[in-house]
């Protein structure tokens, strides 16, 4: 019998309204059981099982290529254009940081 | 004591408006998805409870929201809208090859005796069907891969799917509309289609007679007569009595025929319902007068309705899917505005009055008669 997957806790702030969505009523952030050491693509893919009514929301659903409007941050970085299955900063695993799911600042 | 549910999609979230039969007094409820554009929502003929709302934005893509309890609770269902196949490509703006790419849904109809069965029209253009109560999407593709899809071209707003008329003597026919492909006819189902355009003539495109390529801003027909359908082309205001094998043109006396709302009386099946708007470069009323024009005889004549409309300094415009009937023995007649009115009759179109005048611009407007 092979050893369960090591897992983390990844803090992940999510827009207003896709908080609204979710129906998370109580702060900017949800915790996320996450595959180690997480990446953007992990994190997402434990957040949609968790949350199913994100499913699209953030990243296609069929390309999984990031909503255009929508960018990711962590740690004063921009996360945006890296590889999805980039490992995320050891902040991120280690919950002292979130992972940001950032809208645009744009439209009306 | 019947009542009426109109159900308002704007851009900036969903509202339902309720009134008894008087259509005097309403209860205005929402915003519903606040901040979300509603580009549509509908209620099941066979179940008035059973309400479907596309629900979409710039930064979060689209969902689809269901409500088993006629909109005072919602519930995101499925929106995978996967296109069957390798998409291919259809034409762009300049005419060179683009892929198609999902981008919302611009219309929901639900099937006439099923309130689990429900058709999505979508940009970039195709037909959507759902079993479950829109848990999954299975994508029609008949449509989208008639010889002429690779030349298809959007219209300004995009390449959308915004007509589904279903046909209740005849389940297998439906009729859709695209702009700027035009009108398409199936006879099984949705298996195949036919392009149905005979006798449109759009002076904007290279050959104005083509099979394909019109814009077509809506299509609609009485219940009771499915095979006659009326048109609001780009230009022009169009009748058919075939089914769409023919068209021929309505116009008549209009002030303009520009426009893209289109709808039939509920009683009676010659009279229609237009907003002519001044021109496709302006998309709004004329002379600063909100007027529908009605014609009693099926097109043609056309009479200006505008006791209780604004007479002077409107420049507003009513979108392809913002206006509606009820079915109450005095018809009632309502339309919403880019400059968030919503208007309603309860004498046919003789005279008007705004329920409300403040919300986000109207995109759709759909009403349901209540027992």
């Amino acid at each position: 019998m092979s050893p369960a997957p090591a897992r983390c806790e990844v803090r992940v702030e999510l827009p207003a309204h896709l908080r609204t969505l979710a129906g998370i009523t109580s702060g900017h952030e949800v915790l996320i059981q996450a595959a180690a050491p997480p990446t953007v693509r992990t994190v997402l893919d434990a957040l949609e099982a968790a949350y199913p009514m994100l499913r699209g929301t953030i990243r296609d659903q069929v390309t999984h290529q990031r909503r255009a409007f929508l960018r990711f941050f962590a740690c004063q970085q921009d996360l945006s254009l890296d590889s999805p299955d980039t490992p995320l900063p050891p902040a991120i695993a280690s919950g002292a940081e979130p992972l940001i799911v950032l809208g645009a600042v744009a439209g009306g | 004591m019947g009542m009426v549910r109109l159900l308002v999609g704007t851009r900036k979230g969903a509202f339902i408006l309720t009134s008894d039969e008087a259509r005097k007094d309403w209860r205005i409820a929402g915003p519903h998805f606040s901040g979300w554009e509603i580009y549509h929502l509908k209620g099941s003929p066979a179940d008035p409870n059973r309400l479907y709302a596309s629900q979409s934005s710039g930064w979060f893509g689209q969902l689809i929201q269901r409500s088993d309890d006629g909109g005072l609770t919602w519930t995101p269902v499925g929106n995978k809208f996967a296109y069957d196949g390798v998409p291919g490509t259809h034409q762009w703006y300049d005419g060179t090859p683009h892929p198609w790419e999902f981008k919302r849904v611009w219309h929901i109809e639900p099937s006439l005796a099923n309130p689990d069965e429900v058709y999505a029209g979508v940009e970039d253009a195709a037909l959507f069907h759902s079993t479950d109560a829109g848990a999954t999407w299975t994508e029609l593709s008949g449509l989208r891969r008639h010889t002429t899809g690779s030349a298809w071209q959007p219209g300004a707003g995009g390449m959308c799917l915004h007509t589904i008329l279903l046909d209740r003597g005849n389940p297998q026919r439906m009729v859709i509309a695209i702009s700027a492909a035009g009108a398409f006819r199936t006879d099984d189902g949705g298996a195949t289609w036919k392009p149905i355009n005979r006798g449109l003539h759009s002076l904007y495109i290279p050959n104005p007679t083509a099979e394909v390529g019109h814009c077509v801003h809506h299509i609609a027909a009485h219940p009771s007569k499915p095979g006659t359908l009326f048109m609001q082309k780009h230009w022009d205001v169009m009748r058919s009595d075939d089914a769409g094998e023919n068209w021929v043109e309505v116009s008549g006396n209009l002030p303009t025929d520009f426009g893209f709302v289109i709808d039939v009386h509920a009683h009676e099946p010659e009279t229609l319902y237009v907003v002519p708007i001044k021109s496709d470069s302006e998309h709004f009323v004329p002379d600063g007068q909100l007027r529908v024009f009605r014609s009693r005889t099926g097109g043609n004549d056309w009479e200006p309705l505008s006791k209780g409309l604004p007479d002077r300094d409107c420049y507003v415009n009513v979108l392809r899917d913002a206006m509606a009937v009820d079915t109450l023995d005095s018809c009632g007649v309502y339309f919403g505005t880019s400059g968030g009115q919503v208007y309603a009759s309860s004498d046919s179109g003789d005279t008007w009055s705004a329920i409300v005048r403040d919300l986000p611009p109207v995109l759709s407007v759909e009403v349901q008669t209540l027992a």
